[in-house]
Order: C-alpha cells, then structure tokens, then sequence
C-alpha cells in the first residue's frame, strides 16, 4: 500500500500539522514504508484472535459519582495566553 | 403531488446528558450556569499527565436506558478516541465509543396522533464526553472559550432511518424524553441543552428500497424547531430533486430565526476522525448481576404506565397518554386520584392543572397547588358542599393565594346551600318574582317544561350566588311548580 503526496497534505491539515513543501516527498517515502510493515502485519492469519482493546489484561475501575475537584481558574488562567471575562482566548474560530 | 412521490426517511442522533454530579471522567461538578470555567479541572483542561477515571454512574445511567428500550447491553464496552481539532477539545480528541457500545440494538414505541402507534429501532447508544462552548461574540477577533461543559457525559442515542414524517420524528424524540426523565438519567431540558439532536434526512420516492442522499442537520434542540428543520429541509430536498438535481451529502444547520437549513462552513473535506481505542481507559466489564440489579430496580415506564392508567382508572387511550407523558405530571395525578375519583382527577389535571401551568409557564414540579388539595377539591363536588362552578373559583384562590379548599370555602362561605328550608324560601321567592313563566310552564308539554325549569333554576343560582345545591333545588322546585297547578 502507498500513500501520494495529496494525502499526505490531507492528514497534515486534518491533524493542523505544517509540512514544509520541501519535506512531503520524504514524508510520503516513509509513511509508505509504515505501511507497507502495516501490510505485513495484516497478513498475519489472526482469525479466533480477540481483538485486542487494551494491553492490560485487566479491565476499568470506576469511580463513585462525586464532586472532588474545586474551582482553580486563578492558577489555571494564570499560565494561559489571554484570558477575558473568565474564558480562554484562542484565535477566531466560527463552523 | 409531490409528497405523494417522495418518502422521507429520518433517522436521529440524541445527545443526552446524563443527570450526574461530576464529570464522566474527572471530579469536577457539572452544574449548569456556574461562572465560565470555574468547573473546568486539570482533566478537563488536558494539562499533561492527567487521565481520565470513569464514573460509575454515567456506565449505570447508560445501562438503564438500555434496559429500557430492550437492549443488548454490552458486557464489555470499549473507549475510543474521536480525534478532530477545536479549540472547546483541549485534547484534540473526544472520548466516544465506536465499534463496542454500552448499548446495543433496541427499540421504541412510539405514539402518534391518530392514536396508533409504531415502533422504531435503535441502533445503539453509546457514551462519550461533551465539549466546551466556543463564544463567538467580540473579543478583540478572538474567541471566547468555556470549558465548564467539557467532559460532561452523554449518551449518544442513535436511531434506525425508520421515520417517514417530522411527526414520527417528534413522537420519537418525544418517547426518548419521557423516557429518559421516567429513568431519572437526565433531567431533559431542551433550553438548557440537556437533550440536543442531529436530523439525517433523505427522500427516495415511494416503492423504493435504495437510500437517498442524506443530509444532516446538526444541533436541533427543541420539538417544535425539530418539525420545522425537517419539513423545510424535506422541500429543499424534494425542489432540488424535483429540477433533476441531487443532493449533496453534507452537514447542515437549521437557522429557526430565518426558517431555512444551510450547508455548514469550512466542511468541504471531510472529517476522518481516526478512531483508535483510548489506551488511557480499559474495557469496562459488566456483570450479569450489576444488570439483574438494574433491571429489578427500573422504575415503571411510561408505556407500561399508560396501560395501567387505562385499565386502572378506566381512562381513554387519550388521556392516559397526556397523564403518562411525564412522571411529575402521572405522580401528582395518582396523587389526586388517590381521594378516589379518577376521572375526576384525570379532567382536573387536564384542563385546570396543566392548562394553569401552561398559561403561567410553570413545569409540574413548580405548581402551586398541591395534589391532596386537588382531591380534597374533588371530594367537596361530589359531596356536594360546592357545586363545579364554585371549585373553579377555589382552584383559582388555590393557585394564587394557597391555603386548603376547606379553609377557603369556610372563610368565603362558599359552602353550598342544602338546607331545604333556605332553599324552599328561595323558590317561593322566585317562583312569586316570576308568575309569567309560571303560567307558560304549566301550559307547557313536557319538552317546553324542562327548558322552563332551567329558566328558573338559573334565578335561584343567581340569586344564591352560586351556592345552591342544585340538585336539591330541582326537587324542590318540581314539587312547588306541580303543587301551584
């Protein structure tokens, strides 16, 4: 399996990753090797395999339903960027 | 003609919250309203190396509702990762659950209009954590982010594409509300975002198999907007179908101020959310008996309770509907009609109670009056100490300024008159003020005569002001009429 370059610039916007034009040749290069050993492993026979959820073979404790946290906005806000009216600033974002 | 062509098919995603106090994975509070990120811990805020630890209550919240719609419920679900970037997911991911969902294949009955009723699969429900709120207004050309709603559970309800109508849609999303507040798993209040829902809709015409294009319009969050988005959206669709057009697959949203869906901005790629399982979480197991449990402690369901409403109190399928639609409103009519007329009960809480709370826009657990008295109401009609006219004006004194029925038809001396010796008087005077209609009536045939009657049992009313007994009175009056013959 391989991957094209327009992939690549695909997955690199999905994940708000920059890629230097310069680099996505070599990108594409490895990702395809990645793949190819993603290939390899695919034709491993795994049939009556569980699929594997977690290597733990152990499974989730829960906690009881109560409140244990406490308002730290102070010291929270204090290590944010820009902070108004009690809310995070980020750069505009409207969808 | 064109609805004749085009079916419409509609499945619907239901985001609920679940009515718990802290977060599906962190200790902080869910309260709604709290100041901006004042609830928002280091969990919730992704600071590096914390981890998410599941609440028990969301996984028995969950449950619940699976039993409730007869599912499977998995005995050993399995956490994802839904990855996508915005600014309201610290983490840049959403813990949701994908191919292993707490709840399984179920179903629904739903009620409509014409009073039948049909039933609609759920696919699955799955858990998964609520985002903050991005606030759009003028910072500067920043955005304003609060993450006090950030890891608040939900179960995402999904149903089968198995409505054919906004207003299956609607009774739908009705069902799942009464449900899930029957449960106590969520306290369903639209306003508050409690409950929000996607639409996907498509049309194929009539006779066909093969799925249309859908569309989905995100985040409608109320029954009348539901109706709405869908019956605009169905036109759209079938305008577009209709000039030989096809419908784009795309998310779209429903503007209620302009009564129109648009296509959403910024989605012209779409979103690969690169599900992976969540290896900060492992699977979650439940027992057979933790299920046993659950099941035995189910409260009863509106369905069920509709039913019994019917067989019970001996109420039409109507009414048992309207008594049984939430459980404040079926608790406080049980309570009413605990003082032993039913349908009694089930008219009051109908036309007084609910109609008083709908003019005043309180919910059932906010009304002023309270059901012992609406059954000490009852009971003073039926015997006979006020007559239905005078327990409106108690009901209304009732509401406004408290107190108990028999306090306020002592001090108002509202008590009805049946001492026959006052009532004899009564018609003497008015059978004396009124010898015309005396005359006419013994004149009269026997139809002419019960229209005379009313005529006079309307003075003594009057003159009574409202207080006598009219039954007696009738007596009274047929006998001193007969004898003046």
């Amino acid at each position: 399996m391989s991957v094209d370059q327009a992939e690549i610039e695909k997955i690199a916007q999905l994940a708000r990753i920059r890629v230097a034009p310069t680099d996505i040749a070599e990108l594409t290069e490895r990702i395809t090797g990645i793949l190819d050993m993603v290939d390899q492993m695919q034709a491993v026979d795994t049939s009556g395999v569980e699929p594997l959820a977690n290597p733990l073979n152990a499974s989730q404790r829960l906690r009881e339903d109560r409140v244990t946290e406490s308002d730290r906005r102070a010291e929270f806000q204090a290590v944010a960027p820009v902070t108004e009216s009690d809310l995070y600033l980020v750069p505009k974002v409207i969808d | 003609m064109s609805d004749s062509v085009w079916e419409t098919v509609i499945g619907l995603e239901v985001h609920v919250q679940l009515a718990t106090e802290s977060k599906i994975f962190s200790g902080s509070a869910t309260a709604f309203g709290a100041s901006p990120n004042s609830q928002a811990s280091a969990v919730d805020l992704a600071m590096p190396g914390m981890l998410p630890v599941l609440n028990e209550k969301a996984v028995r919240y969950a449950a619940m509702f699976g039993l409730a719609i007869d599912a499977e419920i998995g005995k050993r679900s399995v956490f994802d990762r839904k990855n996508y970037f915005y600014p309201d997911l610290p983490k840049g991911y959403q813990i949701s659950q994908f191919d292993h969902p707490i709840v399984g294949r179920g179903h629904v009955q739903i009620q409509l209009a014409d009073g039948s009723s049909r039933e609609i699969g759920v696919t699955r429900a799955h858990l998964e954590e609520d985002a903050g709120k991005s606030l759009h207004e003028d910072f500067h050309g920043m955005s304003g982010i609060d993450l006090n709603r950030a890891g608040t559970p939900l179960l995402e309800i999904v149903s089968e594409p198995e409505m054919r109508s906004a207003e299956e849609a609607v009774a739908y999303l009705k069902t799942i509300h009464s449900i899930v507040t029957y449960l106590g798993i969520s306290d369903g209040n639209m306003a508050e975002g409690s409950m929000r829902c996607d639409v996907n809709i498509s049309l194929r015409p009539h006779g066909t198999t093969e799925f249309g294009t859908r569309t989905e319009i995100k985040n409608v969050n109320s029954f009348r907007f539901v109706e709405k988005a869908i019956q605009i959206e169905t036109e759209r669709q079938m305008d577009i179908l209709e000039d030989g057009g096809s419908v784009v697959q795309e998310t779209r949203l429903y503007d209620a101020d302009r009564n129109e869906t648009r296509a959403m901005r910024s989605k012209e790629m779409a979103n690969d959310y690169r599900y992976f399982p969540e290896p900060d979480l492992l699977p979650v197991e439940i027992d057979d008996s933790y299920i046993e449990a659950l099941r035995e402690a189910l409260p009863e369901l509106p369905d069920a309770k509709r039913e019994r409403f019917e067989s019970q109190y001996g109420l039409g399928s109507y009414d048992a509907g309207v008594l049984s639609s939430e459980r404040d409103i079926a608790d406080y009519f049980e309570a009413a009609a605990a003082g032993g007329d039913a349908k009694a009960a089930a008219n009051w809480v109908q036309v007084e109670v609910l109609g008083a709370l709908n003019k005043t826009d309180l919910a059932m657990s906010e009304c002023p009056v309270p059901a012992t008295e609406l059954a000490a109401l009852i009971e003073r009609i039926n015997d006979s100490s006020i007559s239905g006219k005078i327990a409106k004006q108690v009901f209304e004194i009732l509401w406004n300024e408290g107190g108990s029925v028999d306090g306020i038809i002592e001090a108002r001396g509202f008590k009805q008159v049946s001492d026959s010796g006052a009532l004899e008087t009564m018609v003497e005077e008015v059978i004396a003020a009124n010898p015309e209609q005396v005359q006419q009536y013994l004149a009269a045939d026997e139809g002419k005569r019960k229209k005379l009657t009313g005529f006079f049992v309307g003075q003594i009313m009057k003159a009574s002001k409202g207080q006598a007994n009219p039954k007696l009175v009738n007596d009274i009056l047929a006998a001193k009429l007969d004898a003046s013959s």
